[in-house]
């Protein structure tokens, strides 16, 4: 761009000394500072051909092989994914469609699939649901989070914002709020079938929320006992849970507030369409990988009903890149923008060719 | 003093007469008189608060967000925490507050500087000295020379004889001519005795108070006598007392009730059309943004119908809400409150710093500070910067604005020869510069240091002892009414009543003929070093018929001469036969200097016969004590001694104009912008003084005069000029009719092409007749065609007629420049009003809106400052709009995901703190600093004005664009995180695509992008600028990381639940490919259509930039040269500025001192010679 810093001379008009007369200190001179007089030195970069043009040609060229990049990395993520809702009458869960909360048995069906190609990094499991309006005003605010923090005096006293799901028979409800109430809490369970030998594959649940949320923002009420169901006393499970937060786990780091599954879930979804991490495969040993070609089956156990509202669920598993999950619309995005880019660059030279220099600046009387 | 939003004291019984008694303070104090303080402030220490906030809250903007607040208190709406609107709220009340409080406190101040002037006032016998507020109505006061006067008085007494009282109206009426009150005999004869001033017990009767400053009527009765009192009597407050040692005056009206106060009338309230363009914009902002709801809540019903009724599985319906279309109700108020930042509310807060920051710069301009009196520029109203950019419209004032008002004896002819002109070595005559040399009078004791005259070929005529050239001095030192005044010997000061006297008398004194004193009978002369004593027989005095004076006196040696001086059109008719050649020279000469635009005068002498002289005095004297047709028989004895003169020769005066005007007037007509001369003064003179200053010319096409006596010859007139001018603007006579329909609401008139360049001008009378009802279409098609138009002895109701004329029919913004009380009236009218200051508190100064001290920083106003501030302004409002338009929208696009839930895009934090925190400074940054041409430039190419008069560069257009740019900004912003994080996730597989995530990434894209785009808006990059850019970028990373810590989250837990977001979002690298790919995409187009703009339809500033790159290569400009004065074949009248000659009073002696110091000391006394030989 022109850079020209203009360092002004002093141009005043006026005789200099006259206006001393009444004295330095009562003349009503304005003061000479390039401040007041607007003389600050100062850069005035004009967009010209010199400096339009190669930016348009080196931003073209610069996107084009990110892009290129993006789109290759993301087509090389291994993803794989079952729509279990079972809408479908040929569905296995088909016979779930209509469970309700609590239902007794659950419902439970099996998904068999076959991966193609095998993950060989390790694999994340995940939950996805559709046409859940995780980010509704009302359900976003429904939840109390000094009562997640472990504030005692929130856990007995609920926010209002937890409305209509802060109290149940008159106890308060840990936790409370619509999000918790609403939490999944179907059971995947995932095995390969190996000569007809269902072998099953080992699920971390632990890892899978961010580590903010899991030692700051989540905790457990204090108290002077680590038993968790003495420090939820005089609370109630939410109305759709078959048992109380303090129950979610059998381990004391994953129990309560900090259950990862909870904590995973009550980081409410940006869009309608989401996906939630869920278990963890990690890779046993460099030999193999992580998940082989071959058959696998998977368990649900079906609880959390989605059909009422045209919901759908799905299990994805799914290897990572450095920039995530498979996600082509970034690769995508860079290339094309990179070339309308390259493009409008030739057509801007053609026109500055043509027509730049046919207006000169001679029509402007002096 | 201020007298803007003067409130009249509460007056519970309107007053029909007034009544009081001097020196009787208990008797007075029973009718509830305002007393002499007066009061402009709004406010004090208690009511502040209140009162302000009341004020504040009558705004539209204000009321506005007080609505929002409380629709945000209510559950079943509230989309957003009450803060993030009372945050903003509070801090523009806040500044607004401070603002108005600062005002107030300056309007106390000058409240109390006015309020605690010291007077004397007779209390008990004794002068007491007492502040001007604590005076009240039927107290004596005693006023000193140069006094203000303190109240509206009667005068009882003076130092001077006959209690006459020399006042200067200066700050009252424009006039700067001296005015003479006179006390009644009755009153005169208490003298400054305090004992009898004390028991003076008059009771006066007279009219409640009025706003007529010509006109008073009461009586005074006193001992059981009524005496008449009328306005002779009078000072009134805002005056001042001049030549005059002391006077007691009485106290009729004071402070509130005086007729200076009730002149200044309210003050209108002024806005600018980028004002009334906003208000505007912002109703259009409201629909629009109803609109957006009103989709929304559709949009809602729909899908709480479709959905929401079935997803209550999960999420029930709020308490209360039983039916879709009830919720989509509900969410049309939560969406008015989510989208209020469409209309943003620290958009008026803003417009007021930037105009604030802009009038100080004109306070701060050193180019527009006029050393010689120690005046800088002033920007009275801070509100009106902009406008200064689009000035079509300048209606000027002439006297004291274009001229100095200063009267030059600059040329003379004297027997047929000119002098004057400087010639050089080669006999070619030369410009006169500052290194002119000058004619030395030192050897004249008496002369006046003051006065200059470069050619020397005068001098020696005079010492030569030319008969011819004494004669001519000797008359001008006889012939005029002027009174010496010599406090302090050889200190010779002349009360003129016109400058051109004044000019005349000095000239004679500097080249040894020295007017040095008078009596009724006599005048002292000293002739080149010789007193002589003429006698003075009687004075023809001058009026505006006769336009020629004559004194007849008696010379020392005995002869008797008469001496007249007047308009050459008049005297060349009474003049001898036997100067015919000498009269055809003279003429010749007077024609040279008419062409220069000076003032000239003739003047010749008579010898009298004494016999003659004796019978014509006889009937003289008769004549002037006849009691009826006196005026006539005394014309006529007058028109029959003045004939057969002798011609002595002719004087030139320079109506000197202030310092660059011509260039000025230049610069501003190549900006396109018209110039009127409205002036009180006549039509030769305004007219000459158009040539002069270069206004008119004589390559003009024709200059029209318009001087019908009846409405069908104005009209007549008119039609003429416009048919010549413009012949096709009759074919669109349709245009008119439809004007005069008045069920027509557009009355802008189109604007029409002449087909050449045309002056105009137009007398008083037919102004009049112009004015009224269907002639003044006519008058404004026609003017409006003309380049220049002058209008001439306008009263200045008409200057405001004028004004609101032009307001009226053309899309015009206007300006009024003068420095008189009589331009008050059109300073008020026009859009923009500036005063000429310098001499101490003029009233136009105070009813104006900008001042300075001279007419030729109007140019740097005008082109520097105010087109600077529109670029600004407009620059600042596009910005603001769009950056506005592309945060709200964005919650828009994301109803369509969020179940139009009315749920936010962005931290509620960060709504609080966008407008206020993270894009506040830069933009203001840019619409303090930025310039896209430095002064010097824009003062060389005036034409980079016109897209300001245009309207360029923000209009309703615009607007849209702005609009537009901010719909596909918030697109951009709202699809490119969309399509990003659809269903993905991090690099470590953990959630990316949370709310949180979203918000965090949408946010920090939009403020980058609206911090590049004012990078790419700003032209002119000062380190403040970068300073403030980086400086909000750096802020927010700073805020959200401290936001969205640990620490504060466990201590306002419900606060910031964005805990962790800034961390574990910003960490990822696809995040910032998501932001860099929306600022590309954002800003590249705005880069390619910008630049193809300027390739394909370069606005004349992009050529003008060009050019300037250009030439900057080479070394800057000359400054522009000063022009040689054009000379011209024009031909001028002549000038007495005043009315009636003081002939009358100095013949009757009574402003005569009784004795007269120094009378007989001459040039070469005894006591000076010494002086000389130290």
């Amino acid at each position: 761009m022109a850079v020209n810093y203009n360092a002004k001379e002093e141009a005043d008009g006026h005789p200099s000394g006259v206006g001393a007369s009444g004295g330095a200190g009562k003349s009503r001179k304005p003061d000479n500072t390039a401040f007041k007089q607007q003389r600050l030195p100062a850069w005035q970069p004009i967009l010209t051909a010199g400096t339009v043009l190669p930016a348009f040609f080196i931003i073209g060229l610069i996107f084009i092989p990110i892009g290129i990049g993006i789109f290759v990395t993301s087509n090389n993520i291994r993803e794989y994914e079952i729509d279990y809702t079972g809408t479908d009458s040929s569905s296995p869960c088909n016979k779930c469609l209509n469970v309700s909360w609590n239902s007794t048995p659950p419902c439970t069906c099996t998904i068999n699939f076959t991966l193609n190609q095998p993950f060989e990094t390790n694999v994340f499991m995940y939950y996805g649901l559709s046409n859940f309006y995780q980010n509704h005003r009302r359900y976003v605010k429904s939840r109390d989070d000094s009562q997640l923090n472990g504030d005692n005096s929130s856990l007995l006293h609920p926010s209002k914002e937890c409305e209509p799901y802060s109290t149940s028979e008159n106890k308060p409800i840990a936790p409370c709020g619509a999000i918790a109430n609403s939490m999944f809490n179907d059971t995947l369970e995932l095995f390969r079938i190996d000569n007809e030998t269902r072998i099953p594959i080992t699920l971390n649940k632990k890892g899978i929320a961010w580590w903010t949320d899991k030692n700051v923002k989540f905790r457990n009420p204090s108290g002077n006992t680590n038993n968790l169901t003495a420090l939820f006393q005089g609370t109630t499970k939410p109305v759709n849970w078959p048992k109380p937060v303090y129950m979610l786990d059998s381990e004391a780091d994953n129990n309560g507030f900090i259950n990862e599954d909870f904590i995973v879930w009550m980081r409410t979804a940006a869009l309608p369409t989401f996906r939630k991490l869920y278990r963890l495969i990690e890779r046993k040993n460099n030999l193999q990988p992580t998940l082989q070609a071959g058959k696998y089956s998977l368990d649900i156990t079906y609880n959390y009903p989605v059909h009422s509202f045209d919901g759908r669920k799905r299990m994805i598993l799914s290897t990572i890149s450095w920039m995530g999950g498979k996600n082509p619309f970034l690769g995508i995005a860079y290339i094309t923008v990179g070339s309308i880019c390259f493009f409008l660059g030739v057509v801007l030279l053609v026109i500055h060719h043509k027509y730049g220099n046919r207006n000169t600046s001679a029509d402007i009387p002096n | 003093m201020p007298l803007s939003g003067f409130k009249f004291g509460k007056k519970k019984l309107k007053e029909e007469e007034r009544y009081l008694q001097a020196n009787n303070r208990d008797f007075n104090l029973e009718f509830e008189y305002a007393n002499n303080s007066i009061k402009t402030s709004k406010y004090n220490f208690f009511t502040f608060l209140p009162l302000n906030l009341f004020e504040q809250f009558q705004r539209i903007a204000n009321a506005y967000f007080l609505f929002l607040l409380i629709l945000q208190l209510i559950p079943q709406v509230s989309s957003l925490s009450w803060f993030t609107t009372v945050v903003p709220l509070v801090l523009v009340l806040a500044v607004s507050g401070v603002k108005d409080a600062i005002d107030d406190f300056n309007r106390h101040k000058s409240d109390n500087h006015v309020n605690n002037r010291p007077v004397q006032v007779l209390i008990n016998g004794r002068l007491k000295d007492d502040k001007w507020m604590n005076i009240q109505v039927g107290d004596i006061i005693k006023l000193e020379n140069n006094n203000f006067v303190t109240a509206d008085l009667l005068l009882l007494s003076s130092s001077e004889p006959h209690s006459l009282t020399y006042i200067e109206t200066a700050e009252l009426d424009g006039e700067t001519n001296l005015k003479v009150k006179q006390a009644l005999t009755v009153t005169a004869e208490l003298g400054e005795n305090l004992q009898k001033l004390t028991d003076f017990n008059g009771e006066v009767k007279c009219e409640a108070p009025n706003n007529k400053l010509d006109k008073f009527t009461g009586t005074l009765t006193l001992r059981g006598e009524k005496f008449a009192l009328d306005n002779e009597k009078m000072l009134l407050r805002g005056c001042t007392i001049r030549n005059t040692e002391w006077c007691f005056g009485l106290v009729i009206y004071a402070g509130p009730d005086t007729k200076l106060m009730q002149n200044c009338g309210k003050t209108t309230f002024k806005r600018t059309s980028i004002d009334r363009l906003m208000n505007v914009l912002v109703l259009v902002i409201f629909a629009f943004l109803a609109l957006m709801c009103f989709i929304l809540a559709i949009g809602n019903g729909i899908w709480e119908h479709d959905k929401g009724y079935y997803f209550q599985v999960y999420l029930p319906w709020a308490v209360g809400v039983n039916s879709a279309a009830y919720s989509g109700f509900l969410m049309f108020w939560s969406y008015v409150i989510i989208l209020n930042t469409v209309v943003p509310i620290s958009l008026y807060v803003s417009v007021e710093i930037i105009r604030l920051g802009n009038s100080f710069y004109i306070d701060w301009d050193r180019k527009m500070y006029y050393p010689l009196n120690d005046t800088p520029a002033q920007a009275r109203t801070t509100t009106l910067n902009e406008e200064l950019g689009q000035i079509k419209y300048i209606f000027s004032d002439k006297t004291g604005t274009l001229t100095q008002n200063i009267m030059a004896f600059n040329k003379c002819s004297i027997n047929g020869k000119s002098y004057g002109d400087v010639y050089d070595m080669a006999g070619q005559r030369t410009e006169i510069t500052e290194h002119t040399e000058k004619v030395d009078f030192s050897y004249n004791r008496l002369a006046d240091p003051k006065f200059v005259f470069y050619d020397h070929s005068l001098v020696e005529a005079v010492k030569l002892d030319d008969a011819a050239t004494h004669g001519f001095f000797r008359l001008l030192s006889l012939c005029h009414t002027v009174m010496p005044e010599e406090k302090k010997e050889g200190n010779l000061v002349y009360q003129a009543q016109s400058p051109d006297e004044g000019a005349l008398v000095t000239a004679a004194r500097n080249f040894g003929f020295v007017f040095r004193a008078r009596t009724p009978e006599t005048i002292t002369v000293v002739e080149m070093g010789e007193t002589k004593v003429y006698e003075l027989l009687a004075i023809l005095d001058f009026n505006n018929v006769r336009k020629r004076m004559s004194v007849i006196v008696r010379s020392p040696e005995g002869d008797l001469t008469l001496y007249c001086k007047g308009a050459d059109t008049i005297v060349y008719e009474l003049l001898d036969s036997s100067c015919g050649s000498l009269k055809e020279e003279t003429m010749e000469h007077l024609n040279e200097f008419a062409g220069e635009g000076l003032r000239t005068l003739v003047v010749a002498y008579k010898n009298l016969q004494e016999d003659y002289f004796q019978e014509w005095h006889k009937r003289h004297h008769e004549a002037s004590t006849a009691l009826d047709g006196r005026e006539e028989k005394l014309s006529e004895l007058y028109e029959e001694i003045e004939k057969d003169l002798m011609l002595l020769g002719a004087t030139a005066i320079e109506d000197k104009l202030q310092d660059g005007v011509p260039q000025t007037i230049e610069t501003l007509t190549k900006a396109h912008i018209k110039i009127w001369v409205l002036t009180g003064d006549k039509q030769e003179t305004a007219v000459n003084i158009g040539y002069s200053c270069n206004m008119l010319h004589d390559d003009m096409e024709d200059v029209f005069i318009i001087e019908g006596n009846t409405s069908e010859e104005v009209l007549d007139e008119l039609r003429t000029a416009r048919k010549k001018m413009n012949p096709d603007s009759f074919l669109d006579s349709d245009d008119i009719i439809k004007f005069e329909n008045p069920s027509t609401k557009s009355r802008i008139l189109p604007e029409e092409q002449a087909n050449g360049v045309y002056g105009l001008v137009i007398n008083g009378h037919s102004l009049a007749y112009a004015l009224e009802g269907n002639l003044e279409l006519e008058l404004v098609r026609t003017a409006c065609l003309c380049k220049v138009v002058i209008c001439c002895r306008v009263t200045p109701l008409q200057k405001a007629q004028v004004v609101e004329l032009v307001k009226k029919y053309k899309k015009a913004v206007t300006l009024a420049i003068g420095d008189g009380a009589n331009d008050v009236s059109m300073i008020k009218t026009a859009h923009i009003g500036v005063g000429i200051s310098g001499q101490e508190g003029m009233q136009a100064v105070l009813s104006s809106d900008f001042s300075f001290a001279q007419f030729r920083y109007l140019q740097r106003l005008l082109l520097v400052h105010g087109r600077w501030s529109y670029i600004r302004m407009c620059k600042f409002l596009r910005y603001f709009f769009y950056k506005n338009f592309a945060f709200t929208l964005v919650h828009f696009w994301y109803g369509f995901f969020s179940g139009f839930s009315a749920q936010t895009v962005y931290d509620q934090w960060f709504i609080t703190l966008y407008n206020l925190v993270y894009t506040s400074l830069p933009v203001l940054g840019m619409s303090l600093f930025d310039q896209d041409v430095d002064d010097r430039w824009s003062m060389q190419f005036p034409h980079l004005y016109e897209p300001g008069q245009q309207n360029l560069y923000f209009n309703k257009i615009e607007f849209v664009k702005c609009v537009l740019h901010g719909i596909y900004s918030s697109l951009i912003l709202f699809f490119i995180p969309y399509g990003a994080m659809y269903d993905t996730v991090r690099s470590d597989g953990k959630a990316i695509a949370d709310y949180q995530s979203f918000a965090l990434m949408a946010q920090t894209c939009l403020l980058i992008v609206v911090s590049v785009q004012i990078g790419l808006d700003t032209a002119y990059w000062t380190a403040v600028n970068q300073f403030f850019i980086w400086g909000s970028l750096s802020v927010y990373f700073a805020i959200i990381f401290t936001m969205y810590s640990d620490g504060m989250y466990l201590i306002f837990t419900a606060s910031f639940p964005f805990i962790g977001t800034a961390r574990n979002t910003l960490s990822q690298p696809n995040v910032w490919l998501v932001i860099f790919l929306s600022i590309i995409l954002c800003v590249l187009p705005v880069v390619g259509g910008r630049f193809l703009k300027s390739q394909l339809m370069p606005t004349i500033s992009d050529k003008v930039l060009r050019k300037i790159r250009a030439a900057k290569k080479q070394p800057p400009p000359p400054l522009p040269k000063t022009r040689l004065r054009r000379t011209s074949t024009r031909r001028s009248g002549y000038a007495f500025s005043h009315q009636h000659g003081f002939g009358a009073l100095i013949m009757s002696g009574r402003n005569m001192r009784p004795k007269l110091p120094f009378t007989t000391t001459g040039m070469f006394s005894p006591n000076s010679e010494k002086n000389k030989h130290k």
